[in-house]
């Protein structure tokens, strides 16, 4: 009997039609909303421009010209230079790629504490989750961006204590989210379905919890990334961020504000290119809640 | 002349993959002083023709074509939204299906209860509280002025309805539309609404627009029944004549699939396959004293090879019951064996090994099945785990379950958000085959479905039982299909069981009055079974 | 109710204690000691500032005496103004940045809710596209960029207002306050456009409207309450929000607050200071994220009932 059947399926998946997943469905409503598609080509170039910057930067980022001065956008300086005759263009690129890394590497530090932990506090349940979560509420009852400051300040400014202490600040949302995620996913009855099949916890986790899960994971990633560059344009304006000789867009604006009255395209072109980016990761972000069709904003 | 009178209504929804004609060519009437029902299932246009009549369908993207609605000297449809809502709420009223979400959770009852005798009549806050509070008091709400001054969270689904029903007849309405207002209460509770609701109709000489999916339960109460599908009026006519010669296929089909009857049961005793004993579920809700006892010291046998009903209203403990044998909810006291085995402490593989011989089939099919998974995943994620096939064999044994649960072939590589809710049940069902069980949870299967699909689905569970030879805990609010399906019933009530026996005992000499009153509840005395 | 505020205070002190230790301890673990910068000062005379600020008790009696402190409401004298208390310059710099803070909450939440109501009304309209559009420029555009382009074009290319002080010249509390106030607003429009898209789509709003009221009615008294919901709990973050917007406002606007002392204490590593403002403003955020939770809550009857009986 079984040769029969087997004879019978034979091309099973051959002659299927092909269905389209979530993700497909969603990948075509994105594309479909043009204001998230214009974000995503422009991150995506911003994200190249950066990578490259050391080969195509039209000048070395150290360069002076002293004797030129601050002077307004031409043809060899195509947004002008700073008063130290540094060509403003330069300075954005090497800039944005401070910005852009910090941006990326906090949140990729929030994403993976915050994940892990608001998994395990929702999948394990109980005492455990109820220890985890009053931490996280504890902690979210602390006034980071006061604590911040201070910790800029005592321990010095150095890149890499910033990443720490913004991806500290942003794990406690993404552990909530993760975590009333998994909370309602353990109670779907497809999860149910799954453990009355015997499947593993592990299994379960990733073959059915994880996956649904990701829709507001990345929906809220991609929205963290703008208030990550904020908090630390934020940081650098103070002078409490980014410490020359490297440099941020905050710091450029810093800067920039310092002298806008005599030479505004100091201030102008730094604040274009962190605005743009905020932009296109805040359209993105929208399209992307849209088209993945998570509800809700934060908890 | 009619109260009402719809003539050719036509409305359509435009949205961006294109234009939906939701309601075609519509008539019907409501006479004075008589009950109208439209029946239909879900898609069949039933709701939005009545809310059309009142502007009360979104637009865009709804949109309205044509047709007339006479309303004394009026036509509905050609008034401005300022003259359609001095009718609101005065001369015709509503009433909807969710009591639970149909009050405003911020305002007190009382607020919401005067508002339209403020806006429609102007009266001051003090008369129409005295006017709002005599009403609480006939529509069987027992302690009225306290009632005035709470809020809705405070009251069951049952109590609500009452109150949304009060609020529609405030200011004595010539014609009260009800979208299906019992379909979200428990039997006894819609029991007693469906009698108010005549009632009232009767003292007060309104005329009703009754919707509803449901023929037994206008059955009872309706003077004139209207049958949509699709978006058409495919019959009309009076009860009588509706039910004892239906004219139209679709009529026919309904009629049908309103289960009926009871299966030849076997009577002689079988072993037991699992024995339940002084089985305990409590839940211990954070910051509460008191336990929630969802299952209170319960003992039955399930034999093998039978349906046994689970029959309970919303609360019963029905659904944590069969949650508790498949090891889904806590065991806090008591005993499953099953053939022979303790459940309750099974852990790991021992536990997994059981799992293999028992499954369970969900409630709702839009939520039991992972929605990032195809056909083929969800079939073959049971087959591999418990090696009924191997990898070389998956697909044939794929394609027999699909089969079996009469679904296309073709159809493997779709998600299940491409399916009817009665084809995801089936693919749920085909989940709960693939590893061959002896015994199976089936939790409400139907009740999420409409009643055509209900009948398909059931008769598919009886054929499959048949053939797999499958012993089944048929969990289920809905004494008729109970009653359809099973050989012997349990009928509980708060937790404990109150009743059990043959189908037919059960059914013909009920000997607790919980359980009569269960019985007096179902709708449909009028359609001779 | 009583039992829910006492049971949030529980809470909230615990909270303000982690501060106070996390900040002290840090600010003691900062490299170099306060008077390390002073050019030549005589070991007799660090002694004794070190004993007038009791650098040279044991660190945990300096926490302990910390504490002590405190409780009396007592910041401590300021390293770098000898002979001004923490207190002092706190109090004369807590009025302005209050001021400033209110009318910038006042701005967020006039225009934001009204934007955002609006927005709601009609969904995926012009009239829900163009504020909609505006709020995404005000979450993009940080009050440090907005600042200074605000001053460049009303105050220095147009000259119509002026760009820096508070108080002094007439006028000059418009542009501080639009900046510290504008992102704000645009958080409010959308968290209210959310709130109310999500209640206007709610069944008992078609109840309302088949009762036959009036159309704002129907919003104004039916759904603004459960959609602004969400705006009453962004307070508490938006708050805390505000007084950090406040060290850069002030920054920029040269404004006398407690912001701007924060971040000169910042720099001038004026320890004392940078631990009494980090405590007193931790403190006043906490309280009032305490104050937006209880009205949130407050605001939903179901809640309110759980709460008033008994803290279930």
């Amino acid at each position: 009997m079984s040769s029969q059947v087997s004879t019978d399926s034979q091309g099973l998946l051959d002659e299927a039609e092909q269905g389209a997943s979530l993700w497909q469905d969603a990948w075509i409503r994105l594309r479909r909303n043009r204001m998230a598609v214009a974000g995503g080509v422009t991150l995506l170039l911003f994200i190249i421009l950066a990578i490259l910057t050391p080969w195509i930067a039209p000048y070395n980022y150290e360069a002076q010209d002293l004797d030129l001065g601050a002077s307004a956008p031409s043809a060899a300086h195509w947004l002008g230079t700073d008063v130290f005759g540094r060509d403003v263009l330069t300075q954005i690129m090497y800039g944005g790629r401070v910005s852009l890394a910090v941006g990326f590497i906090a949140t990729a530090v929030a994403l993976l504490i915050g994940v892990t932990w608001g998994a395990v506090a929702g999948y394990v349940g109980g005492r455990v989750d109820a220890v985890m979560m009053r931490m996280v509420d504890i902690l979210y009852a602390l006034p980071f961006m006061i604590f911040i400051v201070l910790l800029m300040v005592v321990f010095g400014r150095n890149v890499l204590l910033l990443f720490l202490a913004i991806g500290a600040v942003e794990w406690l949302t993404m552990a909530r989210i993760m975590r009333s995620q998994v909370q309602s996913l353990r109670q779907q009855e497809f999860v149910e379905a799954a453990i009355s099949l015997g499947l593993s916890p592990t299994a379960i986790i990733r073959k059915h919890v994880v996956p649904n899960a990701l829709g507001p994971i990345i929906v809220y990633t991609t929205l963290t990334i703008p208030s990550v560059m904020l908090l630390e344009a934020f940081l650098s304006f103070l002078g409490l961020g980014i410490q020359p000789p490297q440099t941020s867009w905050g710091l450029l604006i810093s800067y920039g504000a310092e002298t806008m009255e005599e030479y505004p395209w100091l201030l102008i072109f730094p604040g274009l290119a962190l605005t743009t980016t905020l932009f296109s990761l805040n359209f993105l972000g929208d399209g992307l809640r849209d088209a993945l069709d998570v509800r809700g904003s934060k908890d | 002349m009619s109260l009402l009178r719809v003539e050719n209504l036509e409305v359509s929804f435009v949205t961006r993959n294109g234009t939906h004609q939701a309601v075609k060519q519509v008539n019907f009437a409501v006479e004075e002083k008589q009950i109208t029902a439209i029946i239909g299932e879900s898609g069949s246009g039933k709701s939005v023709s009545c809310y059309a009549l009142l502007g009360l369908i979104p637009s865009p993207p709804g949109r309205i074509d044509g047709g007339a609605a006479h309303f004394g000297e009026r036509d509905l449809l050609k008034l401005t939204e300022d003259e359609l809502r001095e009718i609101r709420g005065s001369e015709i009223a509503m009433i909807f299906q969710d009591p639970m979400t149909c009050l405003n959770p911020y305002l007190t009852i009382g607020e919401q209860l005067i508002e339209p005798l403020r806006i429609h009549k102007g009266m001051s806050r003090a008369e129409a509280k005295i006017r709002a509070v005599e009403l609480l008091d006939e529509v069987g709400i027992r302690s009225p002025e306290q009632t005035f001054s709470s809020f809705p969270h405070e009251f069951s689904g049952g109590m609500r309805q009452r109150v949304m029903i009060a609020m529609a007849l405030i200011n004595e309405p010539r014609l009260l539309i009800a979208d299906e207002p019992t379909t979200a209460l428990d039997v006894t509770i819609q029991a007693q609404i469906l009698r108010l609701i005549a009632d009232l109709q009767k003292h007060r000489d309104i005329g009703v627009l009754f919707i509803s999916h449901d023929l037994a339960v206008v059955a009872d109460i309706a003077d004139h029944i209207v049958v949509m599908e699709k978006g058409e009026v495919v019959e009309a006519g009076q009860p009588n004549i509706i039910f004892n010669n239906p004219q139209h296929p679709y009529t026919r089909k309904l009629l049908a699939a309103i289960p009926s009857g009871e299966r030849e049961q076997q009577s002689a005793a079988r072993e037991a396959l699992i024995k339940v004993r002084d089985l305990r579920t409590w839940f211990y809700p954070v910051g509460q004293d008191a336990p929630v006892k969802a299952v209170d010291d319960v003992s039955f046998d399930i034999e093998r090879g039978e349906v046994l009903g689970l029959v309970g209203e919303s609360g019963s403990g029905k659904s944590t019951l069969g949650r508790s044998i498949m090891r889904l909810a806590p065991i806090t006291g008591g005993s499953i064996t099953f053939d022979g085995t303790d459940l309750s402490g099974l852990q790991g593989s021992n536990l997994k090994q059981f799992r293999r011989r028992m499954q369970m089939i969900f409630q709702d099919p839009f939520a039991s099945l992972n929605p990032r998974m195809t056909v083929y995943d969800t079939l073959a994620e049971p087959l591999l785990l418990h090696g009924v096939c191997t990898r070389g064999n998956l697909d044939s044994h794929i394609a027999r379950l699909m089969d079996d649960v009469g679904l296309a072939r073709s159809f493997i590589r779709k998600y299940p958000h491409e399916f009817s809710g009665g084809q995801r049940q089936r693919i749920a069902i085909g989940r709960a085959l693939a590893t061959q069980p002896e015994f199976i949870v089936a939790d409400e299967p139907v009740s999420a479905l409409d009643v055509t699909i209900q009948a398909q689905i059931l008769d598919l569970l009886l054929a499959l039982g048949k053939e797999h030879q499958l012993t089944m805990l048929f969990v289920s609010h809905d004494m008729a299909v109970i009653r359809h399906i099973a050989d012997r019933v349990l009928v509980m009530y708060q937790g404990k069981l109150v009743e059990s026996g043959l189908v037919k005992q059960v059914f013909d000499a009920p000997e607790q009055p919980y359980t009569q009153s269960l019985l007096a509840s179902i709708p449909g005395a009028a359609l001779t079974l | 109710m009583l039992r829910f505020i006492l049971s949030r205070l529980l809470q909230a002190i615990p909270v303000i204690f982690i501060v106070i230790t996390a900040t002290f301890f840090l600010v003691r673990a900062a490299p170099g000691g306060p008077f390390d910068a002073e050019k030549v000062v005589l070991p007799e005379v660090k002694r004794a500032l070190e004993a007038q600020y009791r650098l040279d008790l044991p660190l945990h009696e300096q926490y302990f005496a910390y504490l002590g402190d405190l409780a009396q409401g007592e910041l401590g004298p300021s390293f770098k103004y000898p002979g001004r208390s923490v207190n002092e310059i706190l109090f004369s710099g807590l009025p302005v940045t209050a001021e400033l803070g209110l009318y910038a909450l006042l701005i967020a939440l006039l225009i934001g809710v009204t934007a955002g109501v609006f927005a709601s009304l009609k969904p995926n309209t012009r009239q829900d596209y163009i504020p909609m559009s505006l709020a995404m420029i005000g979450i993009c555009m940080p009050s440090f960029l907005l600042g200074p382009l605000l001053v460049l074009v009303f105050g220095i290319y147009l000259e119509w207002l002026p760009i820096s002080g508070w108080g002094a010249i007439p006028g000059d509390k418009v542009l501080p306050s639009i900046t510290l106030g504008a992102a704000y607003a645009a958080y409010v429009a959308r968290l209210s456009r959310a709130g109310m898209l999500e209640i206007l789509s709610q069944d008992y709003i078609r109840t309302a409207r088949a009762k036959g009221l009036p159309e704002w009615l129907v919003v104004v008294k039916h759904a603004l309450r459960g959609g602004l919901i969400p705006v009453v709990a962004f307070l508490g973050p938006a708050f805390a929000g505000l007084l950090a917007g406040s060290f850069v406002v002030e920054t920029i606007f040269q404004i006398p607050g407690l912001g701007r002392f924060y971040v000169q204490a910042a720099f001038n590593r004026d320890y004392t200071m940078i631990l009494g403002t980090t405590v007193f403003l931790s403190s006043l955020i906490v309280l009032f994220n305490l104050v937006s939770d209880v009205a949130a809550a407050w605001l939903n009857p179901r809640l309110r009932s759980q709460i008033s009986g008994g803290g279930k």
